[in-house]
C-alpha cells in the first residue's frame, strides 16, 4: 500500500469537523463531503479531528525498522558549562525516573567534555546507574560536531531505547544532529512523556503551532527513541544519598577533529537577565509607555528576587533588549510566578509563557486577553499597582 | 559566495484563534506567509551579499503553492529560487525534510554557507537546521545574533545562549540558523517586485535529485503523529477590582494562603 491519505466516502456525514481542524486549509466540503486538495501536508490533525466517524486514514509505509529488541533501558545526556552541571540535567533525570517505573530498566548519562569528571558523582546522586564518560582536553563546551559524534558513537554501542535531552539551546542544536547521525526520530521540547501500557514505548506530547495544539508523537520502528525535554516542566530528581551507580569510561572512542573554534564566551548574566532559569519573572509591555519606566519592572524583579521580562512590542521599540523577549520569537520561559505588568496577552506572547506556574497579570484593560490564562488577576493602573506591590512585599 | 536560504511556508499564526465551542483553530482569514524567522535568514543573506558579492539562492520543500512565497523571496534580493515539491516529500517529519532540503543543496554544487531559522512557527522544533547540516557532512551553528567577519574560509560570529553569548569561528561550508536580534528585515523595493513578477521558480521533483525515495515523506519518517488535541481551555483565575492598595494586599494575601511563598527582598 503506498502512503497517503484518503477519505472514507461512506463514512463520511460532512459535518466539516476536519476543514475547521485543518492548520493548512487542505480539505473543502464537495457535495457534502470533505475532499482533501494538494495542500495536504499529511500533518495528522483532521484523522483526529474526525475520530468519531473514522471517515479520515493516512496509511504509512515504514522505512527501514532496525532490529528494535536490541536497544534497553533510558538515557540522558548530561549538558554542561564551564565546569558545572547544567540545571536542565536533574529535570531530565527526574523525567527518566519517572520513565523508569513503567520500564524496569537501568538510566544511564552520557557525560563528554573536557574536565569533566568532577561532575559524574553528582549525576550518579540523582539516581543514575551508570554514566558513560569521555573526559578529553580536546573537547569544547560548545563544538557539537565533535559532541554530536561522540554522543552517537556512544548510542550506537551502548543501543539505549530511550534517549533525551535538554530543550536548551545546546540540546535542541545537539540532538538533532545526532537523530540524523543514527537515522531515528527526535521529537522537540515535550512537556509530558509517559510509556505506553502495551507496547511500552514511548508517548512523546508536546505544544505546536505556538502553543495552540498539542500533539503526542512516537517513534515506533526506530531507536533510539529521542526527545529534548523543555526546561522547567519536569519535576528535578531529588538527591538519593549514597546511590550506587557506576562510572564507564568511553575513551576508546575516536575524538573526531572540530570545525568549530570558541574564540570567547560571554556571560551577560546579571540576575535579572537570565529568564530561562528564573523561578520570578517580572515583564513588561507596551502599557510601560516609556522606556524608563521598565525601573518599575526591575524594581518589582528585584524585590521578589527574579528576573525581567517583555513583550515583543517592548523590545522592538528597543526599550529593552532582545534576550529578554518571552514568547514565540523570543524565549520560552516556566517560572514558579510570572507577572505580565502592561501586556495584553497576544497569542505570541503566551506562547512563551503559558506553562508558569502562577500566571499574575496587571493590565487596566478588563478585556485583555492575558486575563484568560492569568491565576490572579489585577484591573487597574500598572504605575500604581506596581509601587503599590513592592512597598508591601518590602513591608511584608 | 554562494549562499542558499532555507524558507518554509507557514500558516501566519497572529490572526489564530481558538473556537471556543469547537476547540479548533479557526483558519478563516489566516494567510501564508514565509516563516517569520526566515526573513531575518534571508536578510543577512543578502547583506553578506550585498557586502562580499556572490548570490543568494533560496529553496524551499512544499506543496506547489509555495511559489508564491518565493516570489516574495525574489522580491526582496534573492537571486535564484527552487521548489523541491512532489508528491513524494508529503508528511516528512524533521528527518525527512532535512535529508530532502539537504539533497537539493547538494545539487546546487559547493554552496559555501546555508543559512535558516532558528525555528518555523508550525512545528517549532528547530531541527532542520542542524539536520540538514549533518545530512550535507559540514558544521552547524544555531542561535546567531551577529555576524562579526567573514573571508574566504570561514566566519566569526555570535551565538546566543542562555546566560550570554558565546563569539565561535566556523569554517565554511556550513550551515547557521538565526534569530531575529540579527537584523532588521527590508521591505521589498519596487524593481524587485517587478524582477519576482516575470521570474521563473524551478520546480524539482524526486527525479531531479540524486535522492533515496525510502528516505522520503511520510515514508522516511520515523516518528508518528498519534493524537492531537488542543490544550485546556485556560480557566481565567481570580480577577481583583477596586482600590490598588486592597487588590494588592488581597492578592498577596491569596499567594499566602495558597502556598506561595513571596521574597522577602534581600537587606530590607
Ligand atoms: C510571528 C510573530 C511572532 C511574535 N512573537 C512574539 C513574541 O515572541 N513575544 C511577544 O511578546 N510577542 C510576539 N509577537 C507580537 C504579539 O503578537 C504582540 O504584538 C505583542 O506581544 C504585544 O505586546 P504588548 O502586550 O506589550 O503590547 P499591546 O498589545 O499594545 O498591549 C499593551 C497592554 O498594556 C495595557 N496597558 C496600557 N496602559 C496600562 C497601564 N497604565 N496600566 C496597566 N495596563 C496598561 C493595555 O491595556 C494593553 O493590554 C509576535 C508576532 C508575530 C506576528
Ligand atoms: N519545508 C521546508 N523548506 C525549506 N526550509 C525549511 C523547511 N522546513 C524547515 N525549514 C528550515 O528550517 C528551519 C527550522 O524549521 P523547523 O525545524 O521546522 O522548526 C526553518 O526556519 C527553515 O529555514
Amino acid at each position: 500500500m503506498s502512503n497517503g491519505i484518503k477519505v472514507i466516502k461512506d463514512k463520511c456525514v460532512g459535518c466539516g469537523l476536519c476543514v475547521k481542524s485543518c492548520p493548512y486549509g487542505a480539505i473543502e466540503l464537495i457535495d457534502k463531503k470533505a475532499v482533501i486538495n494538494e495542500k495536504c501536508t499529511l500533518c495528522g490533525v483532521c484523522v483526529d479531528a474526525c475520530r468519531k466517524f473514522g471517515a479520515i486514514v493516512i496509511t504509512r509505509n515504514t522505512f527501514r525498522g532496525q532490529d528494535i529488541a536490541a536497544y534497553s533501558g533510558i538515557c540522558v545526556y548530561a549538558e554542561h558549562r564551564q565546569g558545572k552541571l547544567s540545571s536542565i540535567v536533574p529535570e531530565i533525570i527526574g523525567a527518566a525516573r519517572e520513565l523508569k517505573k513503567d520500564l524496569s530498566k537501568p538510566i544511564c548519562a552520557i557525560l563528554v567534555g573536557k574536565d569533566v569528571s568532577a561532575m559524574a558523582r553528582e549525576i550518579i546522586s540523582y539516581g543514575v546507574d551508570e554514566v558513560l564518560m569521555i573526559d578529553n582536553p580536546k573537547i569544547g563546551d560548545f563544538a557539537e560536531d565533535i559532541q554530536a559524534q561522540l554522543v552517537a558513537d556512544i548510542l550506537t554501542e551502548k543501543k539505549p531505547e530511550i534517549f533525551l535531552g535538554g530543550g536548551t539551546i545546546i540540546g535542541r542544536s545537539l540532538l538533532p544532529k545526532v537523530a540524523a547521525k543514527l537515522l531515528t526520530g527526535l521529537t522537540a521540547d515535550c512537556t509530558e512523556l509517559a510509556i505506553d501500557p502495551d507496547e511500552k514505548i514511548l508517548h512523546q506530547t508536546r505544544p505546536a503551532f505556538g502553543g495552540n495544539i498539542m500533539a503526542t508523537i512516537l517513534c515506533r520502528n526506530h531507536r533510539p527513541q529521542m526527545a529534548t525535554v523543555r526546561h522547567k516542566v519536569m519535576k528535578p530528581a531529588d538527591i538519593v544519598e549514597g546511590y550506587e551507580g557506576k562510572v564507564t569510561d568511553m575513551s576508546h572512542i575516536a575524538i573526531p577533529e572540530s570545525q568549530i573554534e570558541v574564540l570567547e564566551f560571554v556571560e551577560e548574566q546579571t540576575e535579572t537577565v537570565n529568564i530561562a532559569d528564573a523561578d520570578f519573572i517580572v515583564s513588561g509591555g507596551r502599557g510601560l509607555k516609556d522606556p524608563k519606566n521598565f525601573k518599575l519592572i526591575e524594581d518589582l524583579a528585584k524585590a521578589l528576587g527574579g528576573a525581567v521580562g517583555a513583550s515583543r512590542a517592548a523590545v522592538d521599540a528597543d526599550w529593552i533588549p532582545y534576550s529578554h523577549q518571552v514568547g514565540q520569537t523570543g524565549k520560552t520561559v516556566n517560572p514558579n510566578i510570572y507577572v505580565a505588568c502592561g501586556i495584553s496577552g497576544a497569542i505570541q506572547h503566551l506562547a512563551g509563557m503559558k506553562s508558569s506556574d502562577i500566571i499574575i497579570a496587571i493590565n487596566s484593560d478588563p478585556e485583555a486577553p492575558i486575563f484568560d490564562v492569568a491565576h490572579y488577576g489585577i484591573v487597574g493602573d500598572l504605575f500604581e499597582v506596581v509601587p503599590e506591590m513592592i512597598k508591601q512585599i518590602k513591608g511584608a | 559566495m554562494k549562499i542558499v536560504v532555507c524558507i518554509k511556508q507557514v500558516p501566519d499564526t497572529t490572526n489564530v484563534r481558538i473556537n471556543p465551542e469547537t476547540n479548533t483553530l479557526i483558519r478563516e482569514g489566516v494567510e501564508s506567509i514565509i516563516n517569520p524567522f526566515d526573513m531575518y535568514a534571508l536578510e543577512e543573506a543578502i547583506r553578506l551579499k550585498e557586502k562580499h558579492g556572490g548570490e543568494v539562492i533560496v529553496m524551499s520543500m512544499g506543496p506547489p503553492q509555495v511559489e508564491s512565497s518565493l516570489k516574495d523571496a525574489i522580491a526582496l534580493g534573492a537571486d535564484q529560487a527552487i521548489l523541491l515539491t512532489d508528491r513524494a516529500f508529503a508528511g516528512a517529519d524533521t528527518l525527512a525534510t532535512s535529508y530532502t532540503l539537504a539533497a537539493g543543496i547538494n545539487a546546487l554544487n559547493d554552496a559555501d554557507l546555508v543559512i535558516m531559522g532558528k525555528q518555523a512557527i508550525d512545528g517549532d522544533t528547530g531541527q532542520v537546521g542542524p539536520g540538514v547540516a549533518e545530512n550535507l557532512g559540514v558544521p552547524h551553528i544555531t542561535d546567531i545574533r551577529k555576524i562579526e567577519e567573514v573571508t574566504d574560509n570561514y566566519m566569526v560570529c555570535e551565538r546566543l545562549l542562555e546566560e550570554g553569548y558565546v563569539r565561535l569561528k566556523v569554517k565554511f561550508p556550513a550551515v547557521i540558523t538565526v534569530v531575529k536580534e540579527i537584523n532588521e528585515p527590508r521591505l521589498p523595493s519596487l524593481k524587485g517586485k517587478m524582477k519576482a513578477k516575470s521570474a521563473t521558480i524551478l520546480q524539482w521533483t524526486t527525479k531531479d535529485l540524486d535522492i533515496d525515495v525510502d528516505r522520503l515523506g511520510l515514508t522516511g519518517s520515523p516518528t508518528q503523529v498519534v493524537r492531537i488535541f488542543t490544550p485546556p481551555k485556560p480557566e481565567g483565575g481570580k480577577v481583583y477590582k477596586g482600590e490598588t492598595r486592597d487588590m494588592v494586599s488581597e492578592l498577596l494575601s491569596d499567594l499566602q494562603a495558597n502556598g506561595v511563598a513571596i521574597k522577602k527582598s534581600k537587606g530590607n
